[in-house]
């Protein structure tokens, strides 16, 4: 199912900014990575999606619905938590949610249910009584991800969701993204400068670069068939080189790793039965995808 | 997983109830701007402002009535009551306007109101209602105050009532004109600023600080010049209505012949502040 289409979109801003050009792209439902460098035009995308920002020209379609006109019906649908600190410090998180809940026209009661239901979804529980200012950025996050969840839409903008986390953190609110795209049954769009962070998570990805798009696929079709097995043993990495060079493998050293790729079925059992021929200590084998990032900056040297 | 106080998670819950429309958005953001005005709902500490200025007038208003019962002569009328409870409601909208609007812009909570189906007009006629509706409350409320005192010792029986209720309603329009002066140039300074002090020493500054001017302008020996001299601020612009409109001289201003120029202007300031909002929250909703 597409959820959001856009035809031609182009947005220029007064002062003969372009910050999206020409942008044609369908996006099916699931966790979407949104890619770009800061001032790629990621946010003046998701502005344009929840009628915020008109286009200059072309046209956006969010399930099936233009943000320009039908800008009620489209925020009804739709969760969106910015990049920058948007929280007042001085209410708890239960109260401040239930308020953005009521805004989203919410009646007062199912505000409050809501609202402790999108917390607890977080993984707040009981600091949501506590005032928002003596939170951690991680808990600041949460908050900022319960209240885009509030009022149950069907589509999530998240703008840098990562933002000043720490590894930790990250992973959390990834992990976290991922299950609202899964398990919750919502369309998430993510917003990352962070190609590596978001392709995790992602079913498929949008890649823009000054406002043009650079590639938009799902994730499974930009990394078929360019699965690689990582393989470390302790010792005899050359002699395990030249006995699967001669199995007719392409190997290629990665420091003390050897990458061979896995062009077939049985290539995976080969390999292993190579290293136990020669009784060498196997210290690491990793079956992984190849980068998405090298899919974007080297696509003509991945393929050879 | 199966642990005794494992609290077992009953997974996502769609909401399918009603969601209501922009009406029902603006009326819960009026509401929780009235609220917020007198400090419901947020800590004891922005209660104490509110509340002693609201004690404060309604101090003077039982006191107003006793006197009158006691005595039969007022010590104020209902528009001289609010005349000089305005001093005190100066310093209540520097406290509250910024609370209102200047709170909302240095959180940067604005972008999630305006990405729901709330619009800048919605927000500025809700936080406008908002704090002219406290104003008036803090002034309408003792008003009211009086008349129970004025009615419940009235000696002419109904006809003393209706008489009170007749003295009464004009004293509450003119609370809403003070409402609405109050209302819209502080929310239309609060809004500049995401600093609160900063918005309430603005706010001041245009009340008090304008009064000198009035001052100088009302003893320059042009004749012309000391009627409109009360022009200047929006203190002594609002008893020149009330001079006008009720035909009176000696409420310490003198219009002369140019009452309906006082009128004109309180009108002309109320709408340029509250448009010169509207278009100050047209440009951040679109950021």
């Amino acid at each position: 199912m597409t959820i959001i289409a856009t035809q031609a979109l182009t947005k220029t801003y007064g002062g003969g900014v372009t910050a999206l050009s020409d942008l044609t792209v369908d996006v099916d439902a699931g966790v979407i990575g949104l890619v770009g460098a800061n001032g790629a035009g990621k946010s003046t995308f998701i502005k344009i999606m929840l009628g915020l920002l008109a286009p200059s020209s072309g046209e956006v379609r969010v399930f099936g619905l233009d943000p320009v006109t039908e800008t009620d019906k489209v925020r009804a649908r739709v969760g969106y938590m910015p990049e920058n600190d948007c929280l007042p410090p001085d209410v708890s998180a239960s109260e401040f949610v239930t308020h953005v809940g009521r805004l989203s026209g919410l009646p007062k009661t199912a505000a409050r249910e809501r609202a402790s239901e999108a917390l607890r979804h977080v993984g707040l529980y009981e600091e949501r009584y506590r005032q928002i200012g003596g939170y951690s950025t991680g808990m600041k996050q949460r908050v900022k991800l319960a209240q885009a969840l509030v009022h149950d839409p069907d589509l999530l903008l998240l703008d840098e969701p990562t933002n000043g986390l720490d590894p930790a953190g990250r992973d959390a609110m990834l992990t976290l993204v991922h299950r609202i795209g899964t398990e919750f049954g919502i369309s998430v769009v993510v917003c990352s400068h962070l190609l590596g962070e978001v392709e995790r998570i992602c079913d498929s990805l949008i890649a823009i670069e000054a406002g043009r798009l650079l590639r938009a696929d799902r994730i499974s079709s930009m990394t078929t068939a360019s699965d690689v097995l990582a393989v470390e043993v302790s010792e005899g990495t050359d002699e395990l080189a030249s006995a699967l060079r001669a199995l007719g493998f392409i190997v290629t050293p990665d420091g003390r790793q050897l990458l061979v790729p896995l062009e077939s079925e049985t290539a995976y059992d080969r390999i292993l039965r190579a290293v136990a021929d020669l009784d060498l200590p196997l210290h690491r084998l990793d079956q992984r995808r190849h980068r998405v990032a090298e899919l974007f900056t080297a696509k003509e040297t991945a393929d050879v | 997983m199966s642990d005794a106080g494992v609290i077992h998670d009953i997974g996502y819950q769609r909401y399918d109830g009603p969601r209501l429309g922009r009406a029902a958005v603006l009326g819960a953001l009026y509401q929780h701007g009235l609220r917020a005005t007198f400090g419901l709902g947020r800590s004891a500490k922005s209660k104490i402002f509110p509340w002693g200025v609201a004690a404060i007038v309604l101090l003077v208003a039982v006191i107003n009535a006793a006197v009158r019962s006691q005595t039969g002569t007022w010590l104020f009328d209902y528009y001289a009551f609010a005349d000089s409870m305005s001093w005190l409601v100066i310093f209540f909208v520097a406290i509250v306007a910024p609370e209102l609007v200047s709170r909302d812009l240095r959180s940067g909570v604005l972008p999630l109101y305006f990405s729901r189906p709330l619009r800048a007009a919605d927000y500025v006629i809700a936080k406008v209602a908002a704090l002219a509706t406290a104003v008036w409350l803090l002034l309408g409320v003792p008003q009211f105050i009086m008349f129970l005192g004025g009615a419940f010792t009235t000696k002419t029986g109904m006809r003393g009532v209706w008489h009170e209720v007749g003295l009464l309603l004009p004293g509450w329009a003119y609370s809403v004109l003070w409402a609405f002066i109050f209302t819209s140039i502080s929310l239309l300074i609060a809004s500049l600023t995401g600093k609160r002090a900063f918005a309430a020493g603005g706010i001041v500054a245009v009340f008090l600080m304008t009064a000198p001017v009035v001052g100088v302008l009302s003893v320059l020996p042009s004749h012309t010049a000391n009627d409109l001299a009360g022009l200047a601020s929006p203190m002594s612009l609002i008893s020149g209505v009330e001079a006008w409109l009720r035909g009176r001289n000696d409420l310490g201003i003198n219009v002369g012949d140019f009452g309906v120029i006082y009128g004109i202007e309180a009108f002309c300031l109320i709408t340029a502040c509250l448009l010169l909002l509207l278009a100050r929250y047209r440009k951040v909703a679109s950021l």
